[in-house]
């Protein structure tokens, strides 16, 4: 019998792409999936999705909960549990269309929530960790039941499919963001199911990525330390997660990061501080081939590899910014750019909406997390 | 006193057609089995014979071979040969077996159950004629969040050692050969507890200084002029006892450097006396860092035993910068052959569990984890990696790249190989040119094959395969020890 | 170029007079067949017991005292650099016998000549002797060193 996504460890290959309007200006989704519909053969029509970043102004202090469920009574399920723990503003299904090539979606509903007052109190959290530790513990103990996204102000679409077809499936064309990512993969394995695809996002954070990390077991085990649980065993997984250890738990700016997660080889180094981080975080070095797009409400960063064994091609057209796993997807939608670039191995490509400083607004930090979720 | 009931266990046979009567047999061999009446005939004493082979190896015209002694006991898998020898060994002697080199029963060797990965298509391996591919390893307490300071590391350009070997239970050539092969090759060799020889003092800052029981040649200067230093609590290959230099080792240059009488004898005793529980060892390590100003790692190096995941876990949280982990199949200089054949447990087990069980418990940055005993070659070097070593010591390797036959009768003080021994005539055997000049071939050699062998798994940095694993996979395993391991089974 | 000993790695192995001895006189480094078949004899010579020993060898002196000492031309430098005796025409008179201050020279009563090192000069490659020490403990110098 074939193990679905989490049981087993699949590697992909895949495409990539994100676009930001750094004036924080919404656009609809048409131009994402363009972008991403040129890299048909990149993907295999086993996983494709969107990250889309200002898309719910409405609920903007809310936490937008998007989350997959395999049948009704695990919905109430996991109702009852977010219940307990959040303050529900609006609850509804994701509205999406009917289409020929999307087949075994499961129950998609979203809610706009936030942490009880009294809960964070008695476990001592601030709302961001308290909300992490929900996400996971749905994740990893509901069976049946996943969290596709649970940021502020944005979500996830994705599925089992081609992008573009996921992209209609879920009506992207109806909402409006400044920033969108995309993914389209090709795995080595039938992932089986929804909460496999990309793009994988935690809180704020959204992430797709194209590589296959051959340090995965040396980043999962050193993330593990720090309560984090891995239940789908993918390299994006480990990514995300190391990116939130970094910058939100250890407050680490986005420069220190990359130095991390595409640390310069040692010879290059000469600053005393890079070999420190090198040292310490010798764990989250992503070793092999990947080139990644992580999102926040404030930004994109993309990076490839210290090496680059993956493609990653960066273009800037006024205040629109693009990454792609390809020239051609940029120029399908921008034919005329004012400046394009393939950034080298470890070199980020940084975009942030005018007036951010940051990729992350760092909450109060609330030391070191306790070890479960 | 009667004639042994004994046979020899080695019988030296010399081709008459090939030998010239030269007399290199004679002149090497310091356990006086051969030698050349006036007629200029040549004999044999097989019973004093340990099969060093060093005249084998000398005999210009290849006359000599050395074989296990033909006639044999009547077969029994019970009382085996060996079996039966020790026997009849105590009998006429009534006393503790004694041996050197560390376990060789054929108890299950893990590392050959383990096989390594390579990438095939879905990501490309890295060729490291090509491409850098870094071995740089640092050994410390990493538990800070990088923004703030550090506690001292130590830097390594591969990640192995040299184990530690005291001055006494093996020559001073051995000493500088394996010091200055460290110096050159980006690494640290380990005085073992036997003080600093004068001559050595040069080579300190590459040196980690250990600590034992008897406390030999410890002062401050020592413990100033070193990388770190190791407190050793105990030894793979005699894991709760102690050690004993016997007195006819303990030249002047011996008694210096370990600042004990000449010709007496020079005894660690089982336990440190200061140190009866682990809150004795937090002192202990406490009181070395204050002495060293927190400028150096304390490493604390204890033998792979039953409880070794909790022992491990209160060392580390006890302030050890680098614990060590010495497995069953250590060597030593002289041990009680029944407790090097039958006390511990393999390293590859207590080094996954170890790692595994710091880890659990969040503790796993706050020191580093060098694994030693019976590391063989650049594949044992690599898994042990991959199961969660940060570095490995090596020391029967390093002594067999110098010229060791693994005659296993260190403890005589008789190596014609002028490894294991202090007299002077044997010593400079060892040239410590042509030694260091061996070690460093060996290690070279080997981090050219662990850097083919990570880039087949497409991993360019040697951090990147700690504790990575996902690239082992078990085979001849069973399902208990696989999960001992944390490690699939080959095909799944 | 010349030979140097060094006592503290010197085994007293002996085999570098064994290697020594077949490297000449035609048994072309055979230590089997020279031994068995005749009675080869080495020009070097191990000096000292087991405690200090070293090969006492040839300085090959730039000036050396016996080449300018030699009565019948016997004595020759190559122009390597390399003190040698042309067996043809050694007359054993041993005058560079007495005027080696390294007491390397000797007789070779059999023959009723000198025997000294070539530096196995006849064979390609390095002298036998420091090709077959087990321990470095002879090594092939080229500098030059004067008598005295």
């Amino acid at each position: 019998m074939l193990l679905k996504e989490g049981q087993v460890r699949i590697p992909s290959g895949c495409a990539i792409a994100g676009i930001l309007n750094q004036q924080g200006e919404g656009f609809d989704g048409g131009k994402i999936i363009s972008c991403i519909a040129n890299m048909h053969q990149r993907s295999n029509g086993l996983g494709g999705g969107f990250a889309a970043y200002g898309i719910y102004p409405e609920f903007k202090e809310h936490y937008a909960l998007h989350i997959y469920f395999d049948c009704k009574e695990t919905r109430a399920n996991c109702e009852s549990y977010l219940n307990k723990n959040f303050n529900i503003r609006l609850q509804e299904p994701v509205p999406v269309r009917k289409h020929e090539r999307i087949k075994d979606a499961p129950i998609i509903w979203r809610y706009f929530a936030q942490p009880k007052e009294e809960k964070l109190a008695y476990e001592q959290l601030e709302e961001s960790e308290f909300t992490a530790r929900a996400v996971m513990h749905i994740n990893a103990v509901i069976p049946g039941a996943f969290v596709a996204s649970s940021g502020h102000n944005m979500g996830a679409f994705k599925g089992v499919g081609y992008p573009e077809d996921m992209g209609e499936f879920f009506r992207l064309e109806e909402y409006k963001a400044y920033l969108w990512t995309a993914h389209g993969r090709f795995p080595t394995n039938t992932p089986g199911w929804w909460g496999g695809a990309h793009p994988f996002t935690l809180l704020d954070w959204s992430l797709v990525h194209n590589g296959e990390i051959s340090s995965y077991d040396t980043n999962l085990r050193f993330l593990q330390m720090y309560g984090y649980r891995c239940t789908l065993q993918t390299d994006t997984e480990v990514i995300a997660y190391s990116f939130d250890l970094l910058m939100r738990k250890r407050g680490l700016s986005l420069d220190e990061t990359i130095h991390v997660i595409a640390a310069p080889f040692w010879r290059d180094i000469n600053e005393e501080k890079v070999k420190r981080l090198r040292r310490v975080y010798a764990s989250l070095l992503l070793n092999g081939p990947f080139s990644i797009i992580v999102a926040t409400g404030n930004g994109l960063v993309a990076v490839n590899d210290r090496i680059k064994l993956r493609p990653l091609v960066a273009a800037r057209k006024n205040e629109f910014l693009y990454v792609a796993s390809e020239e051609a997807a940029i120029r399908v939608v921008e034919s005329n750019p004012d400046e394009v670039w393939s950034p080298g191995g470890g070199e980020p490509v940084i975009g942030l909406l005018n007036g951010r400083e940051k990729l992350l607004d760092i909450p109060q930090c609330n030391g070191p997390a306790a070890r479960t979720a | 006193m009667a004639r042994s009931i004994m046979t020899p266990a080695f019988k030296i046979e010399r081709d008459e057609d090939r030998c010239i009567q030269c007399g290199v047999c004679v002149r090497q061999c310091a356990n006086d089995v051969h030698h050349q009446d006036e007629d200029g005939w040549m004999w044999v004493d097989d019973e004093k014979c340990v099969a060093c082979q060093r005249c084998a190896v000398l005999c210009p015209t290849r006359a000599l071979s050395i074989k296990e002694y033909p006639i044999d006991f009547r077969s029994n898998q019970h009382w085996t040969s060996p079996t039966i020898r020790e026997i009849y060994a105590q009998a006429e002697s009534g006393g503790v077996l004694l041996t050197g080199m560390g376990n060789p029963r054929s108890y299950k060797n893990f590392f050959d159950h383990l096989l390594l990965n390579a990438s095939q298509v879905t990501n490309p391996s890295i060729d490291p004629l090509r491409e850098p591919m870094e071995l740089t390893t640092y050994l410390g307490n990493k538990s800070q969040n990088g923004s703030e300071g550090e506690k001292p590391q130590l830097e390594l350009d591969i990640p192995i050692m040299f184990s530690a070997m005291s001055f006494g239970s093996v020559s001073i050539n051995v000493q500088k050969s394996l010091a200055a092969a460290a110096r050159e090759l980006g690494t640290f060799w380990n005085t073992g507890e036997g003080g600093l020889h004068s001559d050595l003092l040069g080579y300190g800052k590459g040196a980690i200084v250990q600590i034992a029981s008897g406390r030999f040649g410890v002062h401050p200067d020592y413990l100033e002029n070193s990388a770190a230093i190791e407190i050793k609590i105990g030894q793979g290959a005699k894991p709760g006892i102690g050690g004993h230099l016997p007195g006819e080792k303990v030249s002047q240059e011996v008694s210096r450097a370990r600042m004990i009488p000449a010709w007496s004898d020079a005894i660690s005793p089982a336990p440190h006396h200061d140190i009866y529980s682990i809150e004795d060892l937090a002192q202990l390590i406490e009181t070395l860092k204050v002495a060293t100003r927190y400028r150096k790692p304390i490493a604390v190096k204890v033998a792979a035993v039953h409880n070794i995941s909790a022992i491990a876990s209160g060392v580390v949280r006890a302030g050890a910068d680098i614990l060590v982990i010495d497995g069953f199949r250590g060597g030593t200089g002289a041990a009680p052959m029944r407790i090097r054949d039958n006390v511990g447990i393999p390293i590859e087990m207590a080094l996954a569990q170890v790692d595994s069980r710091l880890r659990d418990e969040g503790i796993r940055s706050q020191a580093s984890l060098v694994v030693t005993g019976g590391i063989r070659n650049s594949a044992d070097v690599l898994k042990s990696i991959a199961l969660g070593a940060d570095a490995v010591y090596i020391a029967t390797a390093a002594l067999l790249a110098l010229g060791c036959h693994m005659c296993q009768m260190c403890f005589t003080g008789k190596c014609n190989w002028g490894i294991a021994t202090t007299r002077a005539d044997l010593t400079k055997r060892l040239n410590p040119i042509i030694g260091s000049r061996h070690a460093i071939n060996l290690l070279t050699a080997w981090s050219h094959e662990i850097k083919e062998m990570m880039g087949g798994m497409g991993i360019n940095a040697v951090e990147s395969l700690r504790g990575n694993r996902l690239m082992l996979r078990g085979i001849g395993l069973t399902r208990e020890e696989l999960d001992l391991l944390g490690v699939k089974p080959a095909g799944e | 170029m010349k030979v140097v000993a060094l006592p503290e790695y010197c085994l007293g192995c002996g085999l570098c007079e064994i290697y020594c001895a077949a490297q000449h006189d035609g048994w072309n480094g055979n230590v089997l067949k020279a031994f068995k078949k005749g009675k080869p004899v080495n020009r070097s010579q191990l000096m000292g017991s087991s405690q200090w020993c070293w090969l006492n060898t040839c300085m090959h002196c730039t000036d050396a005292p016996c080449v300018n000492g030699c009565i019948s031309g016997a004595m020759q430098r190559d122009p390597d650099g390399t003190v040698y005796v042309d067996t043809e025409r050694c007359v054993g008179c041993f005058t560079c016998v007495m005027l080696c201050p390294y007491g390397h020279v000797r007789p070779w009563q059999e023959k009723h000549q000198v025997i000294k090192c070539d530096l196995c000069r006849d064979q390609k490659g390095i002298p036998a002797c420091v090709a077959n020490c087990p321990n470095g403990a002879l090594q092939l110098l080229v500098e030059e060193v004067d008598a005295g």
